[in-house]
């Protein structure tokens, strides 16, 4: 299965997120750089990475959101392809209005980096479909900007339409009703603060980030 | 031609930087400051026949997130 990795000036987790693709997929992503105008041909899956994309000039992901690379990847996500963003690739995912509302400074206004307990909330998506709903499962988070805001209209209907993915189990950010990670209205995308990509082997403090990449390679396989 | 673009979090928006902000007012020892807002300005030199829909363009789709931003835009 052919998936691709979005790097931009300032990602740090492009690598993580290659090498957990590779472990489910068998085969190394393609590394496509921000300024490229297309994806690969064949591309079955886009990542796009956390880290501090132009140096989260202006806000959080609002650069890298308007690059070369994003366009093609909107046009996509639109035809159905699969899109996951984690952390400053979520930012860049609500930036680029593939997600709804937007992710503002921590409440507390410190920089969070530590395990926490996520409530898989739905467990029914392509990203999901490996959990139980309801199950709690250990993921890391590092952040600055992670504060989910909508307006109270749009979280009631995301709500309703059960595109919360991931909640906080613990007080982490403010974000609103504890948002983590949203799907988009058809589902074919997820974006998400905590880090699944650095929990996919026990020697490295846990693995409950495996399924998320194993469970999405299996629906975009079928 | 001149601009300056004020870009400012919507009412009702929490602020944490300005609530920070605010409380270090207060350590230094200002007293009667009731609130704090902090925001952005950007000054731009853009050509004189730039129009207004244009202006607005570029606020909307980078210089503002108006999910959670205002902007207001002065000409000097």
């Amino acid at each position: 299965m052919k998936t691709a990795v979005l790097v931009f000036p300032g990602s740090n987790c492009d690598r993580d997120l290659a090498v957990a693709l590779e472990a489910v997929t068998g085969t190394a992503p393609a590394m496509v750089w921000h300024g490229e105008s297309e994806l690969p041909a064949g591309t079955a899956l886009v990542a796009v990475p956390g880290g501090f994309s132009y140096g989260d000039y202006l806000r959080s992901g609002a650069i890298a959101a308007r690059s070369p690379i994003m366009r093609a990847v909107v046009e996509a996500a639109d035809k159905g392809l699969p899109v996951l963003g984690v952390c400053n690739g979520f930012q860049v995912l609500t930036e680029a209005g593939l997600l709804p509302g937007a992710l503002m400074r921590n409440g507390g206004l410190n920089f969070v980096c530590r395990d926490v307990a996520l409530t898989v909330e739905n467990g029914d998506s392509a990203f999901t479909r490996r959990y139980a709903t309801g199950e709690t499962i250990r993921v890391p988070v590092a952040h600055h900007d992670g504060n989910y805001f909508a307006d109270d209209a749009t979280l009631d209907r995301l709500e309703g339409e059960g595109r919360v993915a991931f909640r906080y189990g613990e007080t982490v950010n403010g974000s609103a009703r504890g948002i983590a990670g949203l799907l988009n209205d058809r589902g074919n995308v997820l974006g998400m603060m905590p880090h699944p990509e650095r929990r996919i082997e026990t020697a490295h403090g846990g693995d409950d980030g495996r399924r998320l990449f194993e469970g999405l390679v299996e629906a975009v396989g079928a | 031609m001149k601009l300056q673009i004020f870009v400012t979090l919507k009412p009702g928006v929490l602020d944490p930087q300005g609530r920070a902000i605010h409380h270090a007012l207060g350590s230094l020892g200002f007293a009667g400051v009731d609130d704090v807002r902090a925001g952005k300005v950007f000054e731009m030199e853009v050509a004189d026949d730039t129009d207004d829909a244009a202006i607005d363009a570029m606020c909307r789709q980078l210089l503002a997130n108006t999910v959670i931003e205002n902007y207001r835009v002065v000409k000097a």
